[in-house]
């Protein structure tokens, strides 16, 4: 009943369903209520705007945009590694190194969901003792649902609303597997690869693509036998990987006049908090690296190229999706494929005509910014 | 922007925060109860051991769930449930936070806790589908 207390009454928002498509006035004045609230720095506000982007309620993208206009101060650390490498630890030591020189820190924690129930076991908080008690660290676990690229948008949109809520950091912890799990960690500006002293599977997992988007890498657990031999193996790679591709994360070279950055290796032990100071001056070094160069630059451009590229699929799989629909679905195009009564081609391009049509003749009137078809 | 929900993704897990509060280190049944309600298709949040009232709040508003399982069973609900709940209150997030309660609770207890605002009890032996089958049908429905 007092301080942190969000309004949002009214009901259970009755016309949540009917408003699909369109945010519709309730939901404006509801993202109002909430942005305003967020603002202000109540934690149920943000809470609950993270909420609604996870879970693409109506109107999170009027959400996000208006969350959008308060961003840019947070600086957003990505750390990835195999599951059991001590992500979680680290990260909870990490925020405690942040905390003492008072900075505010936002942790999102994505973990696997079960591909057969949906359901998802998220136990990031377990290790998380720095945030005990104290608000100013905001920890939200997430769940990757099964969604197809999706992960990546949602994280990306929740960096968005912790940034405007005025976090200093914003961390993002996640299991080094896979594409997507690539693309979440991608969303930072400077990323942390995890590894452990003596596993082989770390080395798989580094050639699986992990490599080339590390920035800083951390042998955790440094106290255990091999850690010699994981950082002599871990300096070679990384010397490897800049001599092939200077930055494979970047489609075109880095630009003659910029100094590369070396990734450094720092050895912790997460358990003990020893090296978690080295690390944070690393990702300091790496964070003034990229603001002294052009390098910060060019990858925040190359990271929003890649959103809105993914955002523009998205939205168009959407709009044909419906069109496919309203045809009779996608299964009689197959049919009549199948038939022989016309090709896979064909099918595909009756499909996408009136689309064709519809930006061929807006033509030259299009300088009028975007606005969808039909 | 006439598409504003994506397709297929509106669907939204009950979304639970196990916790596991105060002094007794016995966590067996917190496991338990969140593998069952992963696999009921619950997104569950577990909070580990040893936790004070004021983490579990934090977790329970920082994650903004829709059910809020406290598992005791060290004879100290009186003092933690209490606890727990006037920290959602100052911030507001009682009304729509489904309290529960699993472990050992005696009877003359019981009644002074579902008046503090605890849905239900759940005691040892209960079976697992019916403290699912209560959190699918009582999950506030806030939003979706």
């Amino acid at each position: 009943m007092s301080g942190d207390d969000v309004d949002e009454s009214g009901g259970p928002d009755p016309g949540d369903d009917e408003a699909a498509g369109d945010p519709g006035a309730d939901v404006t004045a509801r993202n109002d209520r909430l942005v305003e609230s967020l603002l202000a720095g109540e934690h149920r506000a943000l809470a609950r705007a993270i909420t609604r982007i996870e879970n693409r309620e109506p109107g999170y993208r009027d959400l996000v945009s208006r969350l959008y206009g308060h961003t840019g101060t947070a600086t957003v650390v990505g750390v990835t590694g195999s599951p059991g490498a001590g992500k979680s630890t680290l990260v909870d030591k990490l925020t405690a190194a942040y905390r003492d020189r008072g900075d505010t820190v936002g942790v999102i924690a994505v973990d696997p969901s079960s591909p057969y129930s949906g359901g998802a076991v998220l136990g990031d908080r377990i290790r998380m003792s720095a945030a005990a008690g104290d608000m100013d660290v905001f920890v939200r676990s997430m769940s990757a649902r099964g969604q197809l690229g999706g992960l990546s948008t949602a994280t990306a949109d929740a960096i968005t609303a912790l940034d405007a809520f005025g976090k200093d950091v914003v961390v993002v912890e996640t299991v080094g597997a896979g594409q997507s799990e690539v693309d979440v960690v991608r969303a930072a500006d400077t990323v942390a690869v995890l590894v452990q002293p003596g596993s082989g599977d770390d080395v798989q997992m580094l050639k699986a693509g992990i490599l080339e988007i590390g920035d800083v890498f951390v042998v955790n657990k440094a106290d255990t036998d091999g850690v010699e031999r994981t950082v002599a193996e871990l300096t070679e790679m990384i010397r490897r990987r800049d001599d092939s591709s200077q930055r494979g994360r970047t489609a075109q070279p880095a630009a003659a006049d910029e100094e590369p950055w070396q990734p450094p290796v720092v050895e912790t032990v997460a358990t003990s908090g020893s090296g978690v100071d080295e690390l944070l001056s690393a990702l300091d070094d790496h964070a003034a690296y990229l603001a002294r160069t052009g390098a910060g630059e060019r990858r925040a451009v190359d990271r929003l190229t890649e959103e809105i590229r993914r955002l523009v699929r998205a939205d168009a799989n959407d709009l044909l999706a419906d069109e496919i629909e309203r045809r009779g679905g996608i299964e009689s195009f197959a049919r009549r494929v199948r038939d022989r009564e016309t090709d896979p081609y064909a099918a595909a391009d009756e499909i996408l005509e009136p689309l064709r049509e519809c930006l061929e003749s807006r033509g030259d009137n299009s300088t009028d910014g975007p606005s969808t078809p039909e | 922007m006439s598409t504003d929900t994506e397709r297929g993704l509106r669907h939204r897990p009950i979304r639970c925060l196990i916790a596991k509060v105060g002094l007794d280190g016995h966590d067996r049944g917190a496991h338990v109860i969140s593998r069952a309600f992963r696999d009921a298709g619950f997104e569950v949040v577990y909070s580990g051991l040893h936790r004070a009232p004021e983490e579990v709040v934090q977790a329970a508003v920082q994650e903004d769930v829709d059910v809020l399982g406290l598992s005791i069973l060290s004879g100290a609900h009186n003092t933690l449930v209490p606890a727990v709940i006037e920290g959602l209150q100052s911030y507001g997030a009682f009304e729509d936070t489904l309290v529960i309660v699993g472990g050992i609770v005696p009877d003359e207890d019981r009644e002074r806790l579902r008046e503090m605002g605890v849905a239900a009890i759940f005691g040892p032996g209960t079976p697992m589908e019916e403290t699912i089958e209560f959190v699918r049908e009582n999950a506030p429905r806030r939003e979706r």
